[in-house]
């Protein structure tokens, strides 16, 4: 039996990037907030100490600081005709457990979405038709626009001390900045990061192209930054362990070094770490959430009451949530209705490997120095001639040169013996990678539900993933790739190899950790799981935040918009919601 | 300490932020972990056709990879620890990944013992290890093609997940066994983790010249215990 514990005001689930965001707002406005947390705690100093996270083996490879897929993962399948299978490890997604979530291990590249992303459906219709639009395709109109989240989106990079290049600052277009970009009310809180030699070729190129390269918005500090809650921040050492790493010089955005040292302080907060949550409780009415069980490290499980939950687990968690919970009606594709597991997407990502005669030293990185072009993102350019909808950045990053998973061999290199030998030897200090980062639109056969086979160790069904790319999303991809070669070959290489994304959508190799939909905001209960502040139209007193809420994926990293709204739900619960506790929209 | 006094120690000491705080020596050679004897000939022998050892430097074999596969074979990769390892077992397609009721350990005892029996039967009782090099590159390639049927094991799957075990040996810092006197980042020219390239980053086309470091410092005799 569980036991019962004292009531908190408001309950978060999960202590990762969101729920530390939360926690911090919540505190402020005079709440009990209890953050509960799956993993464990680990902070900068001793976790992430430079005396040994620079390990490539133990946490890019072995994902050490990665979710185990051991007690709980997810099954997978590309067409309802077939049976999902266990993802027995880790592959082409990586989710955290531990405080300060993925936002640990990221690489800190920090986007933000294009107006016309927000009106998706609207923009696609007044521009190009009814017809445009692919039988199938599911896509919405988000329910807050850009204007409205732009003091959040604003807030959340002077949360992070992003360093980047404005392109647009109140309708004024910026030399050097990306000027397709939304306007944005002042610049970036730090200049960009230093150029490595791998950018300074692909921004020559690009230009020769009569393209717009800008440097990209960085989570990793070109300077010392105190930030929005006074924490200060060390410089980048471009060391080139970020991605799968955490960083141990202050320097990459994460609750360690934004947040922490600052919330956990607070009397108000309390964090149980080693804490699982198995359910969101109902009352009888089934419209009142009364509270979560949790069942710690031991075993034991407990009752957690609260006037508030918010769900702030990494999306596949989120909709697992509700639906052992029995929140929100279950997607059926079969019939199209429902909402809890609608409109799943992911990323669409292909590259173009580069080699140069040059020597670039690659290992001298930083997981968000990079240079890109927008030019054929979201609408930036007409669709009508191409048939297909949507875009994404083409960017080089030099993140790090870390031997195992970072290295490019050319397309006629030896796969093993002594031609491999040689090839490495060639072209590891002589190469670069151009990446394309491509939207996915939802679709109807692509959702998430539970599974009718296989078991978490708590006992529950587990996630089950249904998700294939579409042909529109391999003909943009195409594109995009035949674009990154224009460049790859405006850099004058010795060679390159156009890797484009072939075929069905693997569980297998990484691509990323952007996965999305599933609860999603709309302002409409029949086609959206939450409302446009974030709040479930069926239980008022839950809140989901992170990319559940997408109604599809746009063309760039998905943390800058995570960030933002989840400002806007905090603004919206302490200045709405507290005053008055119920649905904040009425349907 | 303090952040910002931890912050300082480490902006006056870049290069040598790999010292360890609590250094574990081990230079002598670790007994086995997992591997048997004839299983450790098939992986020496593979190694050295994988990344064989040539005037560009040592192989795979002389790197210690041997090593390195038969500790991680003995440790938690090799009993998929954090792997979802619950049933129903069934075959699943290539985008639904790893299916194999057997953990890698498991699988390679199992492939190792289906190759050899597989060369014995086709090289008039010869083992893999007891083949000549071009007979036994004849055989990687047809594990690689799955040219060649197994009696059990899926051999393109495996030969996978050995080349992929190669290449982590012989590419992963000295501390796990491979990458022998940083043989592999020599090769290659990768200093190892350093700490600060805020001077070097804007040096274009400049070659690094440091020597390699580990996580454990310049003596790549030290390994984890």
């Amino acid at each position: 039996m569980a036991t019962r514990l004292p009531a908190k005001d408001v309950v978060l689930v999960g202590f990762g990037l969101t729920s530390s965001m939360l926690a911090q707002e919540l505190t402020s406005a005079g709440l009990q907030v209890l953050a509960l947390e799956r993993g464990g705690f680990r902070d900068t100093v001793p976790d992430f100490a430079v005396d040994h996270i620079q390990d490539e083996y133990r946490y890019a490879v072995r994902d050490d600081l990665v979710e185990e897929p051991e007690r709980e993962t997810l099954t997978f399948r590309n067409s309802a005709d077939q049976v999902a299978l266990p993802m027995r490890h880790i592959g082409s997604f990586r989710p955290a457990v531990g405080a300060g979530g993925a936002a640990v291990h990221w690489n800190g590249q920090t986007w933000r979405f294009l107006p016309t992303d927000f009106r998706m459906r609207s923009h696609t219709l007044e521009r190009y038709g009814a017809k445009f639009i692919p039988e199938g395709m599911t896509i919405q109109d988000w329910p807050v626009s850009y204007d409205e989240l732009e003091p959040h989106y604003d807030k959340f990079e002077y949360l992070c001390g992003i360093s980047g290049q404005a392109g647009n600052v109140g309708g004024k277009l910026i030399d050097g900045g990306n000027p397709f970009e939304g306007a944005r009310r002042r610049g970036y809180p730090l200049p960009p990061l230093k150029r490595s030699h791998a950018t300074v070729l692909f921004d020559k190129a690009a230009k020769e192209l009569g393209l717009k390269p800008f440097p990209c918005p960085a989570a990793n500090t070109s300077k010392p930054y105190k930030n929005i809650y006074g924490v200060q921040m060390g410089q980048c050492t471009f060391c080139g362990y970020c991605e799968w790493f955490g960083c141990g010089n202050y320097s990459k955005a994460s609750p360690q070094t934004t947040i922490f040292p600052v919330l956990l302080k607070k009397p108000n907060f309390e964090l149980r770490t080693h804490c699982n949550v198995l359910r969101v409780k109902l009352d009888g009415s089934g419209k009142r959430a009364t509270g979560v069980t949790y069942v710690d490290e031991m075993g034991r499980e407990f009752e957690q009451p609260a006037e508030l939950v918010i769900l702030c687990a990494y999306i596949t968690h989120n909709v697992h949530l509700l639906l052992l919970s029995g929140i929100g009606k279950p997607y059926d594709p079969s019939r199209g209705e429902g909402v809890v597991g609608r409109n799943y997407a992911y990323q669409i990502t292909s590259s173009v490997d580069v080699f140069t005669n040059e020597i670039l030293n690659p290992f001298m990185g930083a997981g968000s120095l990079g240079q890109a072009v927008d030019e054929f993102n979201g609408d930036n350019f007409d669709h009508a001639r191409h048939g297909f909808i949507g875009g994404g950045y083409i960017a080089l990053w030099t993140t790090g040169g870390r031997p195992i998973l970072q290295h490019q061999l050319p397309e006629d290199a030896p796969s093993w013996g002594a031609g491999w030998k040689r090839s490495m030897k060639e072209n590891y200090l002589k190469s670069c990678s151009i990446a394309t980062h491509g939207s996915v639109m939802s679709y109807r056969d692509a959702w998430l539900d539970l599974d009718p086979t296989y078991h978490s160790s708590y006992g529950d069904p587990l996630l089950r993933l249904t998700f294939d790319f579409h042909d529109n999303e391999h003909r943009m991809s195409n594109f995009l790739t035949d674009r990154a070669a224009d460049i790859a070959k405006a850099m004058k290489p010795r060679s390159m190899h156009v890797k484009q994304r072939k075929g069905h959508y693997s569980i297998v190799p990484y691509q990323t950790t952007h996965n999305t939909g599933g609860a999603i905001m709309g302002s409409d209960p029949k086609t959206s799981a939450l409302n446009r502040y974030l709040q479930s139209w069926d239980v008022p007193n839950v809140f989901v935040m992170g990319a559940c809420a997408f109604p599809q994926n746009h063309g760039y990293n998905p943390t800058g918009t995570v960030g933002a709204l989840t400002y806007w739900a905090a603004d919206a619960i302490i200045n709405q919601y507290l005053k008055q506790p119920g649905p904040l929209v009425h349907a | 300490m303090e952040r910002r006094a931890f912050l300082k120690t480490i902006t006056l000491v870049p290069a040598v932020a790999a010292a360890p705080l609590t250094p574990i020596e081990n230079p002598a050679a670790p007994g086995p972990a997992y591997l048997n004897a004839s299983e450790r000939a098939f992986i020496d022998a593979a190694l050295a056709r994988l990344i064989p050892n040539d005037d560009l430097g040592p192989g795979a074999k002389e790197a210690g990879v041997g090593d390195f596969i038969d500790r991680q074979l003995g440790g938690p990769y090799g009993r998929a620890q954090t792997w979802y390892m619950q049933g129903p077992w069934r075959e699943g397609t290539e985008e639904q990944g790893y299916q194999l009721k057997l953990a890698p350990a498991e699988f390679y005892r199992t492939a190792i013992a289906d190759i050899d029996e597989y060369c014995k039967r086709q090289y008039g009782g010869k083992g893999f290890a007891g083949l000549d090099g071009a007979t036994q590159d004849k055989v990687l390639h047809g594990l690689e093609k799955a040219e060649i049927h197994l009696a059990r094991a899926p051999a393109k799957q495996f030969f996978d997940m050995l080349w992929q075990n190669t290449r982590e040996g012989f590419l992963a810092d000295p501390m796990y066994g491979g990458n022998r006197d940083f043989a592999g980042w020599k090769l290659i020219g990768f200093p190892g983790p350093r700490y600060n390239y805020v001077a070097e980053i804007g040096e274009y086309g400049k070659p690094y010249r440091e020597p390699p470091v580990g996580v454990m410092g310049r003596d790549p005799k030290r390994r984890l215990t």
